[in-house]
């Protein structure tokens, strides 16, 4: 095992996929010499040239649409969207485009694409450079949506994604690019659709992604000292979703909030809700609690933008509400 | 008019018995498309049709000039350039009828037509929203080194949307092996070119973007032929893509059905006097009357014979629509 940061782990399992199959490169914007603008293909160029490591023009729709193309050939392109903000640009391709050619063609081809992007507030960047979007794509049927939250599991899921045969977005978050964690040396492939539990507990489930992983663990951790037992689930993949394992969680602890950064309303989080009271209404004490951000677009001032996102506050009063409640 | 692409001096002489056979071609998917127009006056097809007729020496010409492992990517206005590239019309008629024989097997329509096999990447029913892929077709055969050319048939109207300018701007940017065919009809739907085009001549398009252009007469198979085979050889040379405008005319409506109210009552009438494509080649190689009747006569009885392969073929069972979506 090495230390690796979670920028340096995706950059690690491109280079990988990289050296071992030439049928895998890179196309994004700003990704070659400057080496992306979050710094994770940093000197990916040096190694495999500009052929392989392909600066493009500020084109969101023709690079996800070429990464398309060139995967139906049989290639297995990661493209790079810099911001999620600008998958809306290239959403045309996304959704109507790599997500229903294998489909329209009854089942004539596979698309092994890779989109990866990034967003996550905590900067002020103001409205178009920091929202969560991955639940737009969690509701085409056509794709994967994968979203790690740790060194270790940007590593093995990466390869994964670039390893399947259907269309895969690739959600990276800003903030946790420093956050440093264990990565095997060798390969392991992390299969896509399987869930991590990062903590086993008792008393509540909360289903986290992103960096409410790391917000739900934090205050599993403040809790425990109150004797309270937190169980932390990742689905890591949350298109395809483990339901088995959140759901077994569920009907161990009696009681779950789910909690990501994008907004609440219409969220990932109204669908896990939705599957849990589906499968194990009978096993909850209390109402599943939801935690995302505050129904606006991000704002500017950074007093504004701390109050829109959830942080440790707001993920420990929905748990508390879930615990208080009584049958 | 050429904007640098080699002379049409160096054209290759096509025989009669070469000519009459591109005569054959246009002949069943003329006689094709009335078939289809019937059969969906008759109740027999669902969905949304559009007919290439008055258009087919452009499918014909640049389709006969393709090498067997070039790839093409279509419109919606699909059906000409499916047979044109190989596609037997038993299984397009299938398709039509929602059949699993259908060369898309019933999960298509004939927006939708797919023929991977043959090199057919599928048609597209987003105006436009198959040119990144053609790109990225033609990067994929660049990296491997491949002597195959990528071909997107699309209309003037699609030269308005941003796709296509980013499509063209990557494609001579990394001088990938594509030939980008512009099927200049004239209406954009029931848009005339008046209405959505400030410019005349469309191969600007392609000047401002440094791209070769050539420009043809797409009533005239044969000089889609030798112009497609220019195109084909400087793309394939490595010398980067062509833009091919070929001027049509749509003999018909939009779709099947269409009123045309925003087209003069008796344009497509005179149109089909003086513009038909296959008159114009059945008078240049001076086909005599039996010679003629004999040809109808064979690609009547091959026509008919898609209805009744396609009546007779299979239903999909309801539950298979959830096949196919996940490779």
């Amino acid at each position: 095992m090495r230390e690796l940061t979670y920028r340096e782990a995706v950059r690690d399992a491109l280079s990988l996929a990289m050296r071992r199959d030439p049928d895998v490169f890179l196309m994004g914007e700003d990704i070659a010499e400057m080496g992306g603008s979050m710094g994770v293909t940093h000197g990916m160029l040096d190694e495999f040239g500009p052929e392989r490591v392909r600066n493009t023009p500020i084109s969101e729709m023709a690079i996800v649409g070429a990464g398309v193309g060139a995967a139906i050939q049989g290639m297995r392109p990661v493209v790079e969207i810099m911001y999620q903000d600008f998958s809306t640009l290239a959403a045309e391709q996304l959704v109507l485009q790599a997500a229903k050619h294998r489909y329209m063609s009854g089942g004539q081809m596979t698309i092994p694409l890779t989109v990866r992007t990034q967003g996550g507030a905590g900067w002020s960047p103001g409205a178009q450079h920091a929202q969560q979007l991955e639940a737009w794509f969690c509701h085409i049927p056509g794709l994967k949506v994968v979203f790690p939250s740790t060194p270790g599991d940007a590593h093995g899921l990466l390869w994964s994604s670039i390893y399947e045969d259907n269309p895969v977005v690739f959600f990276e978050h800003r903030t946790l690019y420093p956050m440093k964690g264990p990565v095997p040396d060798e390969v392991e492939a992390l299969p896509l659709g399987k869930a991590r539990v990062h903590r086993e507990g008792t008393d509540c489930t909360v289903v986290a992604t992103g960096r409410l992983v790391h917000v739900a663990l934090a205050v599993a951790d403040e809790l425990a000292a109150e004797g309270v037992s937190l169980e932390v689930v990742d689905p890591r993949t949350l298109l395809p979703l483990d339901e088995e394992t959140i759901v077994a969680s569920v009907a161990k602890t009696h009681r779950c909030v789910v909690a990501h950064e994008a907004v609440t309303r219409h969220g990932f989080g109204a669908e896990v809700a939705a599957i849990v009271q589906e499968q194990a209404f009978d096993e909850l004490d209390a109402p599943i609690g939801r935690v995302g951000a505050r129904f606006c677009p991000l704002p500017f001032a950074p007093v504004m933008e701390q109050f829109v996102v959830p942080h440790e506050a707001e993920v420990m009063a929905a748990v508390r509400k879930t615990l208080e409640r009584s049958v | 008019m050429t904007h640098g692409v080699a002379k049409v001096a160096q054209r290759q002489e096509l025989t009669r018995e070469r000519l009459a056979f591109f005569l054959r071609e246009m002949l069943v998917i003329r006689r094709f498309e009335e078939k289809v127009e019937e059969r969906f006056r008759a109740g027999d097809l669902a969905g949304f049709l559009h007919v290439a007729i008055g258009q087919e020496a452009v499918a014909v010409g640049v389709c006969q000039a393709l090498e067997a492992d070039d790839v093409i990517a279509s419109t919606h206005r699909a059906h000409a350039h499916t047979i044109a590239k190989g596609t037997h019309p038993n299984a397009v008629m299938a398709e039509m009828y929602g059949k699993l024989e259908g060369c898309s097997h019933g999960y298509g329509g004939s927006m939708h037509l797919y023929d991977v096999e043959r090199g057919n990447m599928g048609s597209n029913a987003v105006v436009g929203g198959g040119l990144p892929g053609i790109v990225g077709a033609a990067l994929a055969f660049k990296m491997r080194q491949q002597p195959r050319v990528a071909v997107a048939f699309f209309g003037d109207g699609a030269t308005n949307i941003g796709l296509f300018h980013e499509s063209l701007n990557l494609a001579q940017l990394w001088k990938v092996p594509a030939v980008f065919v512009c099927e200049n009809n004239g209406y954009a739907e029931s848009t005339p070119a008046r209405q959505q085009l400030p410019i005349e001549d469309l191969s600007q398009r392609a000047v401002a973007y440094g791209m070769r252009s050539l420009v043809v007469d797409g009533q005239d198979v044969e000089a889609v032929h030798q112009a497609a085979h220019l195109a084909l050889d400087h793309a394939r040379s490595g010398q980067g893509p062509v833009f091919l405008l070929a001027n049509t005319f749509r003999l018909t409506g939009h779709y099947v059905g269409d009123p045309q109210v925003y087209r003069p009552k008796d344009e497509v009438k005179q149109l089909r006097q003086t513009q038909d494509p296959i008159d114009k080649l059945r008078e240049k190689i001076g086909f005599a009357q039996d010679e003629w009747e004999e040809l109808e006569r064979e690609v009547h009885e091959l026509v008919e014979g898609t209805v009744e392969f396609s009546k007779n073929g299979t239903d999909p069972k309801p539950e298979d629509a959830l096949k196919n979506v996940y490779a």
